[in-house]
């Protein structure tokens, strides 16, 4: 690809204490974040972080309670002044610019949305979703027209007069989104945005940003600590532990090749075989002839066992699009099932 | 012979005490000891104290043994001089700043007296329909009012209604903006605590007493300012309280999408502390009652005057009946203030 990313975080470090920049050398020479606290009470949040974001995809940020990813994002629309580093957006140092700047970057380019909701109490949900608007300076009337499409879009129809405090843990946050939307802003940013939120009411919102997402096309990063979540939604993800990267990629790869004993121990509890997708198991086409059926590059695993009835002799032939792009082999799908460890990767326990 | 003169002889300082002779008026003790000497036998030594009535070495004791140290009525008299020196330049500044004070306690107390009660009584009654829309407050309201108008306090109440409506108003034009500049900057915070706790427990009396000396009693501005005073502080406190307490996931939010500092205060955070706010506008309305009561001894009118006339004259009857009337305003305007109060909080409920 020769796009170049949406947002680019150049060798991003955050100390938290009293002179961090005079702790950034021993930071350097490898000190980690237990020994920092240890011997100088300064908290690295963040080392050496490289990540490119594409435009119109979700990077999930993954890691612990802890590891830094509210630190991370926070960095993008600069809440939290990095100790050293770059953040480029749109090919611009956003650490660079001045306060005007800064402003119309949150106002035009960032928007946001929270795990706490941060809703104001004292407004309606209508004069909420037409926030962004009105902060830029348009008028209450084009600012509610807008907020009101968006309530909508969201699922809010009738809400618009009640107050934040009157609806439901969801229906705040899809409040939350609608002003999200309503700024309009390519990029958004959201902090756990479902984590406050019951597993039922979780999926639908999951359901609803994958929904919009398909026709919206923004670039999203997105917060988790929730692995099921992180790869329902990511097209990239990063692994955060104690403010460093520990691995980043397409999460397909990551849950098939996790190069870290935490990577492991996230991934050893989930449903592979609904997770994993054809696309990662399948190899080329060498000239086989013999099918038991056909399936889609993105159907789930636990589709082909369905499919195959448990027979692992049988191959399948994988279509895109209705083109023919690679073979299926039952006992590839079943040695993907078994988690990979790093010590002895490929064996069959 | 005084008790500390082997102070002066063991340092060697007869000479300096003799030479500087301090030849302030006698303090009333001396005259009265002189008097009293007189009338027995006049040149007596002082009889020797004992060890245990040895004085402390104040500044009087030890002016006894050296006419060079000053006495303490000679220190008073300093802090008098000192005060009457910046009194002028003092009151150059500070007479034209505080001159719309007294414009507004004398013009509101006109107006209170000159529009007739049947007017005055019927515009506090939608006051305060507007700001509690409660039917009961309202009937409370009239039925107070109207018997202080049949028991011939219906003069003396407004004025002192009018005081307090004026005080207060000024109280919340200083406290708020001096409250949100308390609440960005915690250096100013660590400055003013101290000083609106000292305006907090100085005895009232006390600072009538600066007062006197740099505004004369016929003047409103005095008990104005007197008032204002002791009954800023909670604004103040409150205000900055009120938007410490705010939020900070809602300050954040209003940061992320790009607030400017001054939609932050006026979209966010004065709506959202003011709960807090109205809580210290409440308590200043009630510091301000008992302040203008205190405040007719430098002639405040009002009801607070017919009770230092109970307590001047003896007349049990007039303390008791306008004490009454104070109580009544005090419950009034309590329940005025919580009762919208009350309403604000409603929309805020989280
Ligand atoms: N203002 C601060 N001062 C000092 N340390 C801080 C500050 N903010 C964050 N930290 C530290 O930085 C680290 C990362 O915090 P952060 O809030 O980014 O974690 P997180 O991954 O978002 O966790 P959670 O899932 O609990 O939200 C933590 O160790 C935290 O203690
Ligand atoms: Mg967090």
């Amino acid at each position: 690809m020769t796009n170049d990313p949406k947002i680019s975080i150049r060798k991003l470090y955050k100390i938290f204490g009293a002179d961090p920049k005079s702790m950034l050398p021993h930071v350097h020479a490898g000190m980690g974040k237990p020994e920092l606290l240890d011997s100088y009470n300064h908290v690295l949040g963040l080392q050496d972080i490289n990540v490119d974001m594409q435009a119109g995809e979700i990077t999930v940020i993954m890691g612990l309670s802890g590891s830094g990813k509210s630190t991370l994002i926070r960095h993008l629309n600069r809440l939290i002044e990095p100790t050293s580093g770059e953040v480029i957006v749109d090919g611009e140092n956003v650490l660079d610019y001045t306060e005007d700047q800064l402003r119309r970057l949150r106002r035009e380019k960032m928007s946001m949305v929270f795990q706490k909701f941060a809703l104001l109490p004292h407004r309606t949900v209508l004069q909420n979703a037409g926030m962004p608007r009105r902060v830029r300076g348009e008028d209450e009337g084009s600012a509610e027209t807008n907020g009101r499409t968006w309530l909508s879009r969201v699922g809010l129809d009738g809400y618009e007069d009640h107050y934040p405090h009157q609806l439901s843990g969801g229906m705040q946050q899809r409040v939350g989104i609608a002003r999200a939307l309503a700024a309009a802003s390519d990029i958004m940013l959201m902090d756990e945005a479902f984590s406050a939120l019951d597993p039922l009411i979780r999926t639908d919102m999951q359901d609803l940003l994958l929904e919009l997402q398909k026709e919206l096309h923004k670039t999203i990063v997105f917060i988790t600590h929730d692995l099921d979540e992180a790869l329902k939604l990511a097209d990239h993800l990063v692994i955060l532990k104690d403010g460093f990267v520990v691995q980043q990629g397409e999460p397909q790869d990551i849950l098939l090749n996790p190069n870290d004993p935490y990577i492991e121990d996230f991934v050893s509890d989930i449903n592979r075989a609904r997770v994993l997708r054809v696309r990662s198991v399948m190899s080329p086409l060498n000239g086989e002839t013999e099918f038991a059926g056909v399936v889609d590059v993105n159907d789930n695993l636990e589709k082909l066992i369905q499919m195959s009835g448990g027979d692992t002799t049988h191959n399948f032939k994988v279509q895109q699009d209705g083109t023919d792009v690679g073979i299926l082999h039952m006992k590839a799908l079943v040695r993907a099932l078994v988690p990979a460890q790093s010590s002895d990767r490929g064996s069959i326990r | 012979m005084a008790t500390y003169d082997w102070l002066f002889s063991a340092l060697g300082l007869q000479d300096w005490c003799s030479e500087n002779k301090t030849d302030a008026p006698m303090t009333m003790a001396q005259l009265l000891a002189r008097s009293g000497q007189k009338g027995a036998e006049s040149g007596a030594e002082a009889p020797a104290v004992s060890f245990w009535d040895t004085p402390f070495p104040s500044l009087d004791e030890l002016n006894r043994s050296c006419d060079a140290v000053a006495r303490t009525r000679d220190m008073t008299s300093w802090v008098e001089q000192l005060f009457l020196a910046v009194k002028n330049p003092l009151k150059v500044v500070l007479d034209p700043i505080t001159q719309p004070l007294s414009w507004a306690l004398d013009g509101s107390l006109w107006l209170f007296q000159t529009v007739p009660w049947f007017v005055v009584i019927p515009l506090l009654l939608i006051g305060v329909w507007f700001a509690t829309r409660s039917i009961g407050l309202i009937v409370f309201v009239a039925v107070s009012f109207m018997f202080m108008a049949f028991i011939d306090h219906y003069v003396p109440a407004i004025q002192t209604l009018s005081i307090i409506f004026v005080c207060t108003g000024f109280s919340v034009f200083l406290g708020v903006p001096i409250g949100i500049l308390m609440s960005r900057s915690n250096a100013l915070q660590r400055f003013a605590l101290p000083v609106l706790d000292m305006l907090q427990t100085l005895p009232t009396f006390v600072y009538l007493i600066p007062l006197i000396f740099l505004f004369s009693v016929t003047e409103s501005k005095l008990y104005g300012i007197a008032i204002i005073l002791y009954a800023v502080v909670p604004v103040i406190r409150l205000t900055d309280l009120g938007i410490r307490l705010v939020d900070q996931d809602v300050i954040e939010a209003a940061d992320a999408y790009g607030m400017t500092d001054r939609q932050k205060l006026w979209g966010v955070q004065i709506p959202l502390a003011m709960p807090n706010i109205m809580a210290g506008v409440n308590q200043t309305i009630m510091m301000s009652l008992a302040m203008v009561v205190i405040a007719s001894l430098v002639s405040a009118p009002g009801l607070g005057v017919l009770v230092l006339r109970g307590i001047r004259n003896l007349e049990l009857g007039v303390g008791l009946v306008s004490g009454f009337g104070i109580v009544l305003l005090a419950i009034l305007l309590d329940r005025v203030t919580k009762a919208s109060l009350g309403r604000i909080n409603v929309t805020h409920k989280r």
